[in-house]
């Protein structure tokens, strides 16, 4: 006789491993971003009404609270480039010939060399 | 808690959900086992009907499914396999598939190598066939996607192999079987009229009016006995390594389709035969393929010599001189006069010491890492996971083990055997082109040849034969076949053997009296302990008593065949007072053509010793000449 | 060395007799190179006959043993006692399937899967034996890496889409198909984008990985799967763009 068993996935199962619980951080990144991106549009907004309305703004980013969530924003930015400067050799692997180019050499290239270079682009513009 | 959902996943493709009670409705006792007054089986109605059905799902079967749906797109094939295809022993094979392809080779070149390496035991008219039908049988595995190893021009590339004057060996890195297998059952997936039975392990061939008609099978997951009609069934179901103790195959090679042709009357040919592969890891046996030798390797004593020297297998090269390996000498000789050799060195105390008895080395060290991760990747990660060697820098230890078998069912060219409906091709069948030691490469070239050959024949046999008249006897047979079962095993109380016990016994007897080495009182031994672990394995203890997915009563199952197996060859083996190939008897030294150059058949009687006859070995172009190694 | 033991907790699951499965402690001897195969084996032939499991090459390349070895997706021939000793090793059946008996799972869904993606080279003259197709090195190192799946499910057992998803295609049917996409000899990416790109196939995936950290052959199935995306992503572009041609 036959009664094949299943045995149930929990809706925490991504807090049973350091890979799962990584992964539900990298994800999770993407939440900050966005939140992040609602504040751009903001600025937007408060740029297009006026000098007082963009002050105001500037007044309002310097509270604790707000400097928080841009250290937070800051962090999972970072940590969302840094995952997905890694793995992209994996969705674009880049070969010559028999040979493939080993991963990290593709992640600096790709990713890491010009995310460096247009940082530095924008710091000589900001401070010049 | 999240459920997962069903569907895709349930077993039987209906999607029920968990708990469901998946057994017929049949009447059962509260722990539905079979145990009690009666073995439950499946209704005698239910008796599943095919044109053709295959057993084993390996190279040669998956080879014969696809040549009787590429033949006769009509028919219904039906693959039955105690394990999934891809789980079948083919995939370990690593070194590669010999067949002529460059414009240096011949057919009869081929042909020559293989009937001097079987000690002229092949039939030549056997070999002509093979060797020429070899590089068709590769090409259009290369057409259905093989990735054999190629050329830089794109062409496949081939390697040299022991005991082949030319290089022939194609080869997908050093995992061809692995390749093979994977093309072959992947391909087979596009034919809608192959049915798979997976795990479902045969008990029994149907016989009929001197006809095989089907066959009967323990359908492991409900442990219900179940029986397949045939017009005609092919048996592929590989060798029987496993009666030895040191062995590269793996659990599952365990003789039972001889076991079940021999039972029904066909006859198992050169079953004495046995091959030593001689580079096998210590302990576990696992398979370092020739291809290291191939490729260059060494074979080195306790005093670093390269030891073949002294056994005419020719004068060793340096290691750098681009002439190394030198085909058809030394590492490259065959590998029944390898394996020879170390037992040899062993008897001058040559050999080295280790945990699990005594080794030599193989040494590739000097063909660099580049070379060894190109061509013989998986030799290194064996190396480094079972022995925490590793061969860029390390010598690895091998010795001789049980690879393969040369003797099995004895058919004709087209794969029939003497019971009519009934074929077999592979490892489990003789026709012969091995003789009494095969070349490496030739086994899977083999499988693939005789494996669409069987497959042509009885889906020809299967279109034109006549239904089977008497249904009446197939369901008899089911039925009584449901009773034995029931009877011998699972309804059976008590049992003093474990089967683990019976099955060491067993191998040790097989190792010291009808291994590399052999004479009439070690056989004489050797038969006599058969006999006994035949009477015990009547006493045989059966712990589990479960029907769903029970492996006790497959492992018994198999303990049975395999005792069958080492029975005949014990005999066989005492009979041929000469030695050939991998047959070597210290009291018969010498090789004897006058009364010897004849296969041995032996014949399955009621109490258990096999009757033993001989056939001649047909000879058409090469007359027995003695066998040299060592100038190419 | 002599006499050290080592526990092996067993999941252990009796249809008709266990109505939920239950954990039975081994005492095994232990041996530093032995695998958690060779201790089950022991087990099974000395101790208790009733433990079923699979396995049949021992050296890691017909994909039968795989199981959760301590939590994690292993070959039991490839899970070295030595690693886990002294501690107690816990031995589960792989995680997202149903479980047949003991340590025994049951894989139609994954063979159909597999099945599904069109795993066999697509041309008009597949069938013959003149000469080779050729296929230069380069060519033949585009694929390589996705043809050396042994099909012995620990990414599916790893990927926790598969366990939430379970019309997910998975790991393992992707990469394969990939194998044939990137085949030069085959022109079948057509007929196999309705699955690879569908739903259930590439684009479920949402790039946990553990797949390719679980796989013993090195197959990167979570890179294969990736590319599959690119390619549906292209695919579609080409369609909606140049309507006219079909690749």
């Amino acid at each position: 006789m036959r009664k094949p068993y299943w045995r149930e996935i929990s809706s925490t199962w991504y807090l049973s491993s350091w890979p799962y619980r990584w992964f539900m951080v990298r994800e999770m990144t993407s939440v900050f971003i966005g939140a992040y991106l609602v504040l751009l549009v903001m600025w937007l907004f408060r740029l297009a009404a006026g000098a007082q309305s963009f002050e105001q703004m500037l007044v309002a980013m310097r509270s604790p609270l707000s400097v928080v969530f841009h250290a937070i924003v800051l962090a999972a930015a970072l940590y969302h480039s840094i995952t997905w400067f890694n793995l992209t050799p994996k969705v674009m692997p880049v070969r010559i010939g028999e040979e493939r180019l080993p991963d990290p050499l593709v992640a600096i290239g790709m990713g890491y060399l010009p995310w460096v270079v247009l940082s530095a682009l924008v710091v000589w513009g900001v401070l010049r | 808690m999240l459920h997962p959902a069903y569907g895709v996943w349930g077993g039987d493709g209906a999607g029920r959900a968990a708990h469901d009670d998946l057994s017929p409705s049949l009447s059962l006792n509260s722990f539905g086992r079979g145990a009690g007054t009666g073995y439950i089986a499946a209704p005698v109605a239910d008796v599943i009907k095919h044109d053709v059905v295959i057993l084993g799902g390996g190279g040669a079967g998956l080879r014969a499914a696809i040549a009787v749906a590429e033949l006769n797109p009509k028919l219904s094939v039906a693959i039955v396999s105690k394990v999934y295809p891809m789980r079948s022993h083919t995939v370990s094979a690593e070194g590669g598939a010999g067949a002529v392809i460059k414009g240096n080779d011949s057919f009869d070149a081929h042909a020559s190598d293989t009937i001097r390496g079987s000690d002229w035991m092949a039939d030549q008219d056997a070999v002509e066939l093979f060797v020429k039908d070899a590089p068709k049988q590769l090409i259009q595995l290369e057409h259905w996607g093989c990735p054999w190893n190629r050329e830089p021009d794109g062409h496949i590339a081939v390697r040299p192999f022991g005991g082949m004057k030319i290089e022939r060996t194609w080869f997908a890195a050093d995992k061809t079987g692995f390749h093979l297998l994977h093309t072959l059952f992947q391909t087979s997936l596009k034919y809608e009229q192959i049915k798979r039975y997976d795990e479902w392990f045969a008990t029994k061939l149907i016989v009929e009016d001197g006809r095989c008609t089907g066959l009967t099978a323990i359908e492991m997951r409900t442990g219900l006995l179940r029986c397949l009609a045939a017009k005609a069934v092919i048996l592929c179901t590989g060798g029987a390594g496993r009666i030895f103790p040191f062995t590269t195959n793996g659990a599952i090679k365990t003789g039972d389709g001889m076991s079940l042709a021999y039972r029904a009357g066909v006859a198992l040919k050169d079953l004495e035969f046995v091959q030593y592969h001689p580079t096998g890891l210590p302990g576990n046996g696992i398979l370092i393929t020739e291809a290291a030798r191939g490729e260059g390797g060494i074979l080195i004593n306790k005093h670093g010599r390269r030891y073949l020297q002294d056994y005419n297998l020719g004068k060793p090269l340096d290691v750098h001189d681009p002439k190394h390996p030198q085909k058809n000498t030394m590492e490259l000789g065959p590998r029944d006069k390898l394996s020879q050799c170390f037992v040899h060195e062993r008897e001058k105390g040559n050999t080295i010491e280790g945990r699990y008895g005594d080794v030599v080395h193989l040494d590739v060290r000097h063909l660099g890492e580049k070379k060894i991760n190109k061509k013989i990747p998986f030799v290194r990660e064996l190396c480094k996971n079972y022995v925490g060697i590793d061969p860029v820098h390390e010598l690895i230890p091998v010795r001789p083990v049980v690879h393969y078998m040369m003797g099995g069912i004895h058919t004709t060219l087209d794969g029939a055997t003497s019971l009519a409906g009934l074929y077999a091709a592979g490892e489990c069948a003789c026709v012969s082109i091995n003789g009494a030691n095969r070349l490496g490469s030739n086994s899977l070239a083999e499988i693939l040849v005789f494996g669409a050959r069987a497959g042509a024949s009885a889906a020809r046999y299967a279109a034109e034969g006549a239904t089977p008249k008497n249904s009446a006897a197939i369901e008899t047979q089911f039925a009584d076949e449901q009773q034995r079962i029931a009877r011998e095993y699972i309804s059976k109380e008590g049992g003093t053997h474990r089967v683990a016990d019976l099955r060491l016994q067993m191998n040790h007897a097989m190792e010291n009296g009808a291994g590399i080495y052999r004479n009439e009182s070690s056989l004489r031994q050797t038969g006599q302990t058969l006999a006994h672990l035949q009477e015990s394995f009547r006493d045989v203890r059966l712990e589990d008593r479960s029907l769903c997915f029970n492996t006790e009563l497959i492992a018994v199952l198999e303990l049975g065949c395999m005792l069958d197996i080492a029975e005949a060859l014990a005999h066989c083996a005492l009979a041929r007072t000469e030695s050939r190939g991998s047959h070597q008897r210290t009291d018969f030294p010498k090789r004897d053509d006058m009364q010897f150059l004849k296969h041995s058949l032996a014949y399955h009687r009621r109490d258990g010793t096999p009757r033993v006859d001989y056939l001649d070995v047909v000879i058409t172009r090469w007359p027995p000449g003695e066998r040299v190694y060592g100038d190419t | 060395m002599a006499d050290q033991h080592i526990t092996l907790s067993v999941f252990r699951y009796r249809p008709g007799d266990d109505v939920d499965p239950v954990f039975q402690d081994y005492q095994v001897p232990y041996h530093d190179d032995w695998v958690v195969l060779d201790a089950l084996n022991w087990i099974k032939e000395s101790v208790d006959g009733t433990l079923a499991y699979r396995w049949s090459c021992r050296m890691g390349v017909c994909g039968s043993c795989g199981m959760m070895v301590n939590g994690k997706p292993l070959l039991s021939c490839a899970a070295f006692l030595r690693d886990y000793y002294p501690e107690p090793i816990r031995v589960e059946p792989l995680t997202n399937f149903p479980v047949e008996r003991d340590l025994i799972i049951t894989l139609d869904g994954f063979l159909e899967k597999l099945k599904s993606v069109k795993p066999w080279v697509i041309r008009d003259d597949v069938n013959g034996t003149d000469s080779e197709f050729l296929q230069t090195p380069a060519q033949l190192s585009r694929f390589k890496q996705y043809s050396m799946c042994i099909n012995c499910m620990l990414c599916y057992a790893a990927c926790p889409v598969v366990g939430l998803e379970p019309k997910f295609v998975g790991p393992a049917a992707l990469a394969l198909g990939l194998r044939y996409n990137l085949d030069s000899r085959d022109h079948g990416n057509a007929e196999r984008q309705s699955v690879l790109g569908s739903d259930e196939g590439a684009m479920s995936c949402t790039f946990v990985g553990e797949c390719t950290t679980v796989c013993p052959k090195n197959v990167d199935p979570a890179g294969a799967v990736q590319q599959e995306k690119v390619a549906s992503v292209n695919d579609w572009y080409a369609s909606v763009l140049m309507p006219w041609g079909r690749r």
